[in-house]
């Protein structure tokens, strides 16, 4: 099927749409569903993927240029044209290049104030613990290990 | 709804009182710190029910931090332009966060808590702005009450924060420490003397910056600076601090030298130019802003030189901030066109300086 907006290239990405209540279907190629600002490419779901996934678009584009945010989907363009960057996680998308602007800004790009731990850190890593004592707790009554799952119940009665 | 500043213990203006150190020459000391919130995007990217949902988590630890148990909370996007103006005027809320930057539309979310001295800024340009304002030269006193407040709201809200990059935020000047401390002072001697390019430009050298009454963006006006650090990144708040209280230490003292030559060789001239500043704002039947803050200027410099005596530096703090705009609106309890502004302000400043006339001379 040839693309319904060029009519050159084959079609590769069904758009729906819905106007005024009407559902509309065209079928486009990659480079006219780029125009129209829909994402060809697929996005791993496993975090190290999408990671790898931002450092193969950074490379395709040498500038970072084409590469949005995984998170509030802010451009370069559009740090260009407000000087703001969307969310924290632009920071770790956009590493390289924050690096060398952080290094012009303030003639560095390391933070040596105060240190900060977030509080969610210490209940998750509890919650954590407390996760695998429970799954310790099943495998040993399962396997009848009574004394030490009298144990395990303890340490999670004093956790919860 | 309109705003009710009397819910504020001192009005919020505490900081006028001119109790603190240097005062004839520093008015205030700010300290700022910009944090953000983890999971959200930043307050300008976020849509309006994730900026709700902050200002629901922040004020949820805010009631349980001590330093803000007894804090007033003002929802801007709730209140009306001219309280908004006023909350402005009164230096308690950024200009972007009242909504009356046109490039900054107000935010369904904008909110601010005031406490004594301290304040916390909700969804301006970062989820949080946490600032504390004290009267004259005070930056130690006043980080560390910022510090503590900053721990205190940290252990109960996750923070963004970056091992090396430190807090994140919106704008990448901010980065690192989040911190911006500023330093309000007035150097009518520098600028007289024509002394200021040099200590200006020396302030740049060091990594500071200067700005006007109102910072970022604002225009100096009445020979009133800001004077703050320029880079967030890679010293520690206490370095940040310790170097603004070295070199406005030094300012302060380069305002005094100035002063004392002032008077020693142009002593007559000064004199007149001064009492001929009071004379205008004791009499004048029309002020625009500029006008006043330059004559408050003069005036200002008297009193310091100690040319006016019994003329508090109170007042005069206070004709600061009450002689602008939104302030004389409410005053008049109407909306005012600018020439009738200019005829309020100068009946505000005339009636101020009568009542404590009769001990002037």
């Amino acid at each position: 099927m040839l693309c319904d907006s060029c009519h050159e290239r084959d079609a590769v990405v069904e758009l729906t749409t819905i106007q005024n209540n009407a559902v509309h279907q065209l079928h486009l190629c990659e480079r006219c569903a780029a125009e129209r600002g829909v994402e060809t490419t697929v996005t791993p779901k496993h975090p190290l993927g999408e990671f790898l996934h931002d450092a193969q678009q950074q490379l395709a584009t040498p500038n970072g240029e084409g590469l949005r945010c995984s998170f509030c989907q802010t451009s370069m363009a559009d740090f260009r044209a407000t000087g703001r960057w969307g969310c924290a996680r632009c920071y770790t998308n956009f590493e390289a290049g924050i690096r060398e602007l952080l290094r012009r800004v303030h003639g560095n790009h390391r933070h040596v104030g105060r240190s900060y731990h977030p509080p969610m850190s210490e209940s998750m890593e509890q919650s954590a613990v407390l996760g695998e004592l429970k799954d310790r707790l099943r495998r040993a009554i399962e396997s009848e290990q009574f004394e030490l799952a009298a144990n395990l119940r303890d340490r999670i009665r004093v956790m919860e | 709804m309109t705003v009710d500043l009397s819910l504020l213990p001192d009005g919020g203006v505490g900081w006028l009182d001119a109790s603190g150190t240097h005062s004839d020459i520093v008015l205030s000391t700010r300290i700022r710190l910009a944090r953000n919130l983890d999971g959200y995007a930043f307050a300008a990217r976020a849509r309006d029910g994730e900026r709700l949902r902050v200002l629901a988590q922040v004020r949820e630890a805010v009631s349980s931090v001590p330093l803000l148990r007894e804090a007033v909370m003002y929802r801007l996007d709730e209140l009306p332009p001219t309280s908004r103006a006023l909350l402005h005027e009164r230096h308690l809320v950024s200009k972007e966060l009242a909504g009356l930057d046109v490039q900054h539309p107000l935010r369904s979310g904008a909110a601010v808590f005031l406490a004594d001295g301290l304040g916390l800024m909700v969804n301006e340009e970062d989820h949080l702005r946490l600032q504390s304002l004290r009267s004259g030269f005070a930056l130690q006193e006043a980080y560390a009450s910022i510090d503590k407040l900053d721990r205190d709201l940290g252990t109960r809200i996750p923070y963004s924060f970056h091992t090396e990059f430190g807090f994140l935020t919106a704008c990448p000047t901010n980065v690192g420490t989040g911190m911006r401390g500023s330093v309000l002072i007035h150097l009518p001697g520098l600028v007289l003397t024509k002394e200021i390019g040099k200590v200006l430009t020396s302030l740049q050298q060091m990594g500071l910056t200067y700005r006007g009454l109102y910072g970022e963006g604002s225009e100096v006006v009445g020979n009133f600076f800001q004077i703050s650090n320029q880079t967030t990144l890679g010293r520690s708040e206490e370095e940040l601090i310790d170097q603004l209280l070295r070199v406005v230490g030094h300012v302060v003292e380069r305002e005094a030298e100035a002063r004392r030559v002032l008077l020693r060789d142009a002593g007559y001239i000064i004199e007149d130019k001064l009492w001929r500043a009071y004379g205008t704002l004791r009499y004048a039947r029309s002020l625009t802003f500029d006008e006043a803050m330059n004559y408050l200027s003069g005036v200002r410099l008297a009193v310091g030189l100690k040319l006016i005596s019994s003329l508090s530096v109170y007042t005069l703090n206070k004709l600061l901030i009450f002689s602008q705009a939104a302030h004389l609106a409410f005053a008049e309890g109407r909306a005012l066109t600018e020439s009738e502004t200019n005829l309020a302000r100068a009946r505000y400043v005339r009636k101020a300086l009568e009542e404590e006339a009769g001990s002037v001379g």
